[in-house]
């Protein structure tokens, strides 16, 4: 019996507004222990909760980038069970009217957009953290992440597989990181991802019972997950078993999903409106202005990419994988340099720059676009070789210097004297004369000897081209004055 | 008879404060002497803070000194309802669970009368989280009504009205949730009122029923009311709820003029079961106000018996959320025994709440989980949209709406004790206003024969507190009678 | 509707973290069955299309502006803290790892 996977997934991300949800406490995460809490987010007696209005429009802008419907009225609600890092033992959060809903993620399957619905975006506060490692027997609460804003979305059950998911969550990320919503770091934990995992008969619409997946702390880890989960239900079934409802844990060193005890004991949420706090109105007007200062979405980009700037689907995709890319890039364009060469050096040598730095993103990089687009038009007009570039990107990214300066100061203009080559030639079939007979005598290989012998004259600084045309005739010469 | 300094009220003492006829001090010893003596009876307070009044007290004669100009309520002595955060002393809402628990913060009221320049002289007793109507739920002590040692001042400000009564205090600030300011004022022969909802900031009131909690004062007369009103009314940006409404000065309705008012008397409210003596009060009160001029017409609020059932699944609800955060990880008691996070919460809770919160909690628990929410929550925010309707189609007619604040004067104590529903029945009156969200004051209207205290209740339209307080005034200045201090025995 | 039964007591008295004894239970049992039998009294009105009034106040979009204000210093949060290090709130270990 042939299975298919029906994977739904519930993502967590913190948004980076300066202050928290209720309260104006930083949301700034690398702080000592209960340095940045106050009497709300500590929840402490009398206090009330005030909502951030940058949270409102931050969650508008995400619904729109996910084509949700935003909702002209919504409001909060409490959710209330107990736990040591839920301050007040009740989270405020969104329950059966949330701020955006009724949208879609496009992601490519199987070389095909395919949308996975998202069925909801809601507000709702994060909550303290748990610290294990404070001695036997105790654990500590540290309320600096208590009240720091999250957004909660929730796909359909359309992810048909772990690469989906993969695809789906790099795909979300993406946009967030384009509207600069969230650092969307899943290390960090801005970004949290829970997998609902079932299985049925392909071609079946009735549902499998599902098992909820958490604790993956990286992409490649909730696809691991996934791929795991997914067996371990068919296996289950294929025996005759049934699949308990339960919440299970991902174990990444043992590479298998475990059941967890459920920490409420009875999910009885008794939600209802939070009347400490009044609903919000979202206006058409208000959705426009939001709209109106919302930048290119990813899909857009990738569009206009390819268009404007003729660039493949990989070269596009890759460009726009992160908003300071594809802004780097532009910039380099408008200063001169043409698509596609300015593609080729920032995918290429300056992301190994910037991986092997451990840069975050090309923004935090000395080299400015103008800078590139100035090393490009070098090149292009032959003032240097595409190998001397090489070298010259180097040092431009550790000394931010423009190229220019570091030609001068290195001395690595090209040389691309016809004259000097071409004595040079000479010099080189004088001085070697063995490989030069045994070209003359039909083993080609040996040019590239030669080649190599005059660049090493040169100190790498000769045109290539010229180069190889000059030896060329020189060569050619030879056979006809006689050596 | 000339009165004692501590018989004033807090707008002759300010007026003497500010002219500098007495000094601030004087008037802070002179409260705290009255204490000394007078509440090992009344045990109205909670906590006396001494050093702290004086030191406020010594602050407002120095500022004085130097010409500065003094707020509206200068050297008056207050009293704190011990539900409001304050960062002086403790906050313990007269419950164990707090026992001990300093707060970081004051309450805006309490800030905005400390900017007024009044003289706090400590916290005073209170139904356990305000949750009871006779003050007999504290885990302190029992309050004592001033006017009958052996009664209730009723709850649950009822430190609040017995400190006020007894001259413990000029005012007194409580809260009201259904009933707990209006009804010990009437109890205890003292002016109180609850704003409409949204007018006073409830940051810094520890939350029993969010959509139902106002913080009000407990005065002597109508002129403090008005004044303290000024003070504490007003938006404050870290109350969501709180009305983004101009302040009125309601001095300005202190005048004697009902002769464009209408008063509505709801036919549900004057039945056979409301007590005669109560009866005769009111219609006395009545019929004074319409010989100078006032008219009456019969209002309907048919949905009147259905309050206390609606009040009572809305407040427990909210205050089953509300008092889940006292599980004894920041702050509160935590039982000793615990040994691991379950127990932890559930002993800690079980050892210090009392009996009517822990009665409360897990009524408001039940009607809030799974299966039960629309049938009784979802139920009852629908019926107490038709209260609220009822009272605004009531108003279309009339300009206040007045009815007795209690059906009883005060009960004995431990009188009803052990029937919580008989309890819970006692606040017809006052409920439906807070569900309504209306404003609600109470005013002395005379003694029983007992010699006990009636009050007279007057509901306004929302925010008209002004249209209230003209009316409450009228009836002091031209009805009022002067039923004296009280015994204190 | 308003039967209670120890079962219920039990079930809403793990949900609200309280744990009566034998006795509080059992008069539980009988208040709790007197108030909600009380309460039923709702079920005589007919609320077809009647709107809750989810909001005690008729107003919309009450929001602060995303600036960063001072919070409380860690030695006053801490203050009342049954045990701490100092650093941290304590609790008896959680033995639920996320």
């Amino acid at each position: 019996m042939e299975y298919e996977a029906v994977i739904g997934l519930e993502v967590h991300v913190e948004l980076n507004t300066k202050s928290k949800v209720f309260c104006g406490c930083t949301t700034r995460f690398d702080a000592p222990p209960n340095t940045n809490v106050c009497p709300v987010c500590l929840g402490m007696p009398g206090v009330l909760p005030v909502m951030n209005r940058a949270v409102v429009e931050a969650t508008v802008a995400v619904g729109l980038a996910l084509n949700c419907t935003v909702s002209k009225w919504s409001k909060m609600d409490r959710k209330n069970y107990f736990y040591p890092d839920l301050a007040k033992d009740y989270q405020i959060s969104q329950y059966d009217l949330p701020l955006c809903h009724g949208g879609w993620l496009e992601i490519e399957a199987d070389g095909r957009a395919k949308c996975i619905g998202i069925t909801r975006a809601h507000i709702e506060e994060d909550t303290a953290r748990n610290v294990h490692t404070i001695g036997a027997g105790e654990s500590g609460v540290d309320f600096n992440r208590s009240g720091v804003p999250l957004l909660e979305i929730v796909s359909e059950p359309h992810i048909r597989g772990a690469q989906e998911a993969f695809d789906y969550l790099t795909m979300l990320k993406r946009i967030l990181e384009y509207l600069d919503v969230s650092d969307c770091n899943m290390e960090e934990g801005s970004l949290r991802a829970e997998a609902n995992i079932s299985v049925r008969p392909k071609g079946s619409t009735t549902f499998g019972t599902k098992t909820e997946v958490k604790n993956v702390a990286s992409f490649s880890g909730t696809q691991k997950a996934i791929e795991f989960e997914v067996a371990r239900q068919i296996q289950v079934l294929e025996a005759g078993g049934k699949i308990v409802q339960e919440t299970r844990g991902w174990d990444a060193d043992r590479g298998i999903t475990v059941t967890q005890r459920s920490k409420e004991s009875a999910h009885d949420y008794r939600y209802f409106p939070e009347p400490d706090l009044v609903p919000i109105a979202v206006s058409d007007e208000w959705v426009e202005r939001i709209r109106a200062s919302m930048p290119e979405l990813p899909k857009a980009r990738f569009d206009r990419f390819r268009g404007q700037y003729g660039l493949s689907a990989y070269d596009a995709g890759v460009l726009t994988s992160s908003r300071a890319m594809a802004d780097y890039f532009e910039k380099v364009v408008s200063a001169g340099a043409p698509a596609k060469q300015a593609g080729n050096w920032i995918m290429g040598d300056l992301q190994a720059l910037l991986t092997e730095a451990k840069c975050a993103s090309v923004e935090s990089c000395k080299i400015t676009p103008a800078d590139l687009a100035s090393m490009i038009a070098l090149i292009e007009n032959a003032t240097i070789s595409g190998k001397i570039a090489k070298d010259l990107l180097v040092d431009m990214f550790k000394s931010g210097k423009p190229p220019k300066t570091l030609v001068e100061e290195k001395g690595w203009v090209q040389i691309s004297d016809r004259g000097a080559l071409e004595t040079l030639a000479r010099e080189v079939i004088a001085a070697n004369p063995e490989p030069v007979a045994a070209y003359k005598a039909g083993k080609k290989q040996t040019f590239g000897f030669l080649v190599g012998q005059m660049m090493k004259a040169t100190k790498g600084k000769g045109n290539p081209k010229l180069i190889n045309e000059i030896l060329a005739d020189e060569l050619a010469r030879g056979d006809v004055k006689g050596s | 008879m000339p009165k004692e300094l501590h018989e004033l009220t807090a707008h002759e003492i300010r007026d003497a404060v500010r002219t500098r006829k007495i000094s601030a001090v004087e008037v802070a010893e002179c409260f705290f002497r009255r204490i000394g003596e007078v509440d090992e009876k009344v045990k109205a307070y909670v906590d006396v803070w001494r050093q702290y009044g004086l030191a406020q007290a010594r602050s407002v004669d120095d500022r004085l000194a130097k010409g500065k100009e003094m707020g509206l309520l200068a050297g008056v002595p207050i009293g704190i309802k011990d539900v409001l955060c304050t960062r002086q002393g403790y906050t313990t809402c007269c419950s164990r669970i707090l026992c001990g628990y300093r707060s970081p913060f004051d309450a805006t009221v309490v800030q905005r009368l400390e900017a007024a320049d009044a003289v706090f002289l400590g916290k005073l007793n209170m139904d356990e989280f305000a949750m009871g109507s006779s003050t007999e739920n504290s885990s302190v002590q029992v309050t004592r009504n001033p006017w009958n040692l052996k009664c209730v001042p009723g709850g649950s400000s009822g430190g609040s009205a017995a400190a006020v009564s007894a001259d413990e205090c000029a005012i007194a600030l409580g809260s009201d949730t259904g009933g707990s300011i209006r009804q010990p004022a009437a109890l205890c022969g003292c002016v109180g009122m609850k704003p409409t909802y949204g007018r006073v900031s409830r940051y810094g009131l520890v939350a029993f029923a969010s959509s139902l909690d106002q913080v009000g004062p407990l005065t002597k007369d109508v002129e403090d009311l008005a004044t303290v009103m000024n003070v504490m009314c007003g938006r404050d940006p870290r109350d969501s709820t709180s009305a983004d409404i101009p302040v009125p000065d309601f001095t300005k309705s202190l005048r004697s003029d009902v002769s464009d008012i209408t008063i509505g008397l709801p036919k549900e409210y004057y039945t056979d079961a409301l007590n005669n003596e109560m009866r005769e009060k009111i219609e006395t009160a009545i019929d004074g106000l319409k010989k100078l001029g006032a008219k009456v017409v019969e209002v309907s609020l048919p949905h009147t018996d259905y309050a206390i059932a609606c009040y009572y699944i809305i407040c427990t609800a909210e205050a089953s959320a509300n008092l889940a955060r006292f599980d004894g990880v920041r702050y509160g008691h935590r039982s000793r025994d615990a040994k691991d996070v379950r127990d932890m919460y559930c002993m800690s809770k079980t050892e210090a709440f009392g009996r009517e919160v822990q009665r409360r909690i897990m009524l408001g628990t039940y009607v809030l989980s799974s299966g039960y929410y629309d049938a009784y929550y979802l139920k009852a925010q629908k019926v107490r949209s038709l209260i609220r309707r009822d009272f605004l189609e009531a108003f279309q007619k009339c300009d206040v709406i007045i009815g007795p604040t209690s059906p009883t004067a005060a009960f004995q104590i431990g009188e009803k004790t052990s029937d919580p529903l008989e309890m819970y029945l006692s606040d017809i009156y006052t409920i439906s206003v807070n569900l309504a969200t209306i404003p609600g004051l109470s005013i002395p209207c005379g003694l029983t024969r007992r010699g006990l205290p009636a009050g007279m209740q007057i509901m306004g339209k929302p925010f008209d507190e002004e249209t209230m307080i003209r009316v409450a005034y009228t009836y002091e200045k031209n009805c009022g009678i002067d039923m004296g201090r009280p015994p204190i025995v | 509707m308003a039967k209670i039964t120890k079962q219920d007591v039990e079930y809403v008295a793990a949900l609200a973290q309280l744990s009566p004894d034998e006795e509080t239970k059992e008069r539980l049992v009988r208040e709790m069955g007197e108030i909600l039998g009380y309460m039923d009294k709702l079920n005589e009105l007919d609320t077809t299309g009647i709107e809750p009034t989810m909001h005690a106040i008729p107003i919309t979009n009450v929001f602060r502006d995303d600036v960063v204000t001072p919070g409380i210093e860690r030695d006053q949060a801490l203050t009342n803290a049954p045990k701490s290090d100092g650093e941290y709130f304590l609790v008896p270990r959680i033995l639920d790892v996320e």
